[in-house]
């Protein structure tokens, strides 16, 4: 299976939407949405078939047990998360800052604290004529990491014969991010003219060096700005990464995906570009 | 006052609404928590920055006093120690600082080293600190830097909290700061769905909360009707413009550039209820 990324740093420079276009144009057996804590893949995708969905667990949470406590306050203080709070005469943990490590449990004298599984997400995978696995992250909670890989593992289990998988990933360039660059053939970035597109793409070719992930660029919404559409071809031959196209801006493009379908549906310039990015991206696999 | 910008989707406008927040209003305070992608610094261009290094813990093993007994390797919930050749190894990447190592170790044979993960730069720039997160790429967690920034929150005047996007962790940390939350949607159907989740994420925060809805070229009813639904109320409305498209992305403050922009930014300070 050759897995291929869709990555861009700055959020909103259109990966769902190139993602969706290489589905259609790839015909791709696997697909998977890691953007977790603002997934919107669904939307676009075509699903006759009800998911089979999954509790996400994540890292365990502390809970106290207030006819043991004490009060003398020490799990508060060795906490390096800041988890436990004073509130209203006690102890509290706040679930979204507790990373579960344990050690409140070690410290308490009374034995009054122990860690308890946590429901921090739900997984859904579609299995109708194509594989599609996604998630969505509760609120507030952390291990995205963990969670994309979980997404990912579902896409290939259930489709270990799939010659390709198209997944969409998340913006940004941490735990999500990191985790979905794992194990993937390539990492295409989106990225549009804008010194903040060009800022936040160096960013992600450092990580992506970092984790010796191979990667190539498009540009989205190129005519945007022409002047850093040529910066960011600049940059892209000064490091040798492989140029893959550039998308107009085309408002039929948001049009697409108000009625719930992929601009690969619809016969416009963004369409053809595409198209383009798309051929010359499988050139590299 | 403090003000979080916010909005799901990623690349809706957070930064645009941010700095311009900050721009109009004397003497207030920007800070930048997407760690991950900080860029409200290339509007302000700050000159004279200083920086101050983010560092976080990790545990270092002495080989003369450790017995192999294990009970840090079997302690630690993050997998960051294995055990090779009868000695603890620590994944530096992986630990989460907690110090739970350093605490069961029976036989004081932990001590905790620091590592920088990120900066945090300040400066001041036309009467706006301006303060950014930096998170070292490479690194999985924006925590550490976005505490370090959000401890420039001002107790007067106007703060103006950029937050990443999405609706994890550093979401809740970075508004749980703010008096009022400010959500940045696009009125289209990734912008709705996503804008939903972050609505839920502020109610349960319980922090008062309005909307801009930013490129609003298409039209796009379903989010106006839930914003009446939830009573919610839309603020203000920026309409798709080609200039602020391409002074935005110049890096140029369109508030400071245009005069009728700066005062379509003091008009939403003066509906949150700051001052400009």
């Amino acid at each position: 299976m050759k897995k291929i990324l869709i990555l861009s740093g700055k959020g909103g420079t259109g990966k769902t939407t190139v993602a969706a276009a290489f589905i259609r144009f790839s015909h791709a057996q696997a697909l998977a949405d890691c953007d977790v804590d603002a997934p919107n893949l669904h939307i676009i995708t075509e699903l006759d078939v009800e998911p089979q969905t999954s509790e996400f667990m994540g890292s365990q949470r502390a809970k106290i047990d207030y006819d043991k406590c004490a009060g003398c306050g020490f799990c508060s203080y060795t906490c390096k998360f800041e988890a436990i709070k004073h509130e209203k005469g006690r102890y509290v943990v706040d679930q979204n800052a507790c990373e579960g490590c344990g050690v409140c449990t070690q410290v308490c004298q009374e034995g009054a604290i122990t860690l308890h599984d946590d429901v921090a997400g739900e997984l859904s995978l579609y299995s109708g004529d194509r594989i599609f696995s996604t998630a969505e992250l509760k609120m507030g909670r952390g291990n995205s990491g963990k969670l994309v890989a979980e997404v990912k593992n579902a896409m290939v289990n259930a489709a270990p014969d799939a010659d390709i998988a198209i997944i969409d990933g998340s913006p940004g360039i941490g735990c999500s991010v990191i985790s979905s660059v794992s194990g993937v053939d390539l990492v295409l970035i989106v990225t549009e003219p804008s010194v903040s597109g060009l800022s936040d793409l160096e960013r992600i070719m450092k990580t992506a060096e970092i984790f010796q992930a191979k990667a190539a660029v498009c540009v989205n919404r190129y005519d945007v700005s022409e002047e850093h559409t040529a910066e960011i071809e600049e940059y892209c031959t000064e490091h040798n990464i492989p140029f893959v196209g550039k998308i107009p801006y085309d408002s039929q493009t948001s049009q697409a995906i108000n009625e719930g379908i992929s601009v690969a549906d619809v016969d416009c310039p963004a369409h053809t570009a595409l198209e383009e990015v798309y051929k010359n991206t499988m050139n590299l696999l | 006052m403090r003000i979080a910008v916010l909005s799901g989707k990623g690349g809706t406008g957070k930064t645009l609404v941010s700095v311009n927040l900050a721009a109009v209003s004397e003497g207030s305070t920007y800070i930048d928590c997407d760690v991950e992608e900080p860029n409200g610094r290339l509007f302000f261009k700050p000159e004279k920055v200083t920086e101050k290094k983010v560092n976080v813990d990790f545990p270092v093993f002495k080989a003369s006093m450790c017995k192999g007994c294990r009970k840090c390797v079997n302690f630690c919930r993050f997998n960051a120690l294995v055990f090779i050749k009868d000695a603890p190894v620590v994944f530096p990447e992986v630990c989460h600082s907690c110090g739970g190592c350093s605490f069961v170790c029976p036989f004081g044979a932990v001590s905790e080293k620091k590592r920088q993960v990120g900066v945090v730069e300040q400066s001041n720039e036309d009467g706006v600190r301006v303060i950014s997160g930096i998170l070292n790429p490479g690194e999985a967690s924006g925590m550490p830097v976005l505490k370090e920034a959000l401890k420039n929150v001002s107790r007067t005047g106007l703060t103006v909290i950029d937050c990443p996007p999405g609706s994890a962790c550093s979401v809740t940390e970075s508004a749980g700061r703010a008096d009022y939350c400010l959500l940045v949607a696009e009125p289209t159907a990734f912008g709705f769905h996503n804008f939903k989740m972050v609505h839920r994420l502020v109610t349960m925060l319980e922090k008062p909360c309005g909307v801009v809805i930013n490129k609003a070229d298409t039209s796009y009813d379903v989010m106006k009707e839930y914003c009446e639904e939830n009573e919610i109320p839309v603020l203000m409305e920026i309409p798709y413009d080609e200039k602020i498209a391409s002074m935005t992305a110049d890096g140029k403050i369109v508030s400071r550039e245009d005069e009728k922009y700066a005062d379509m930014f003091r008009e939403l300070l003066e509906k949150i209820g700051g001052e400009a």
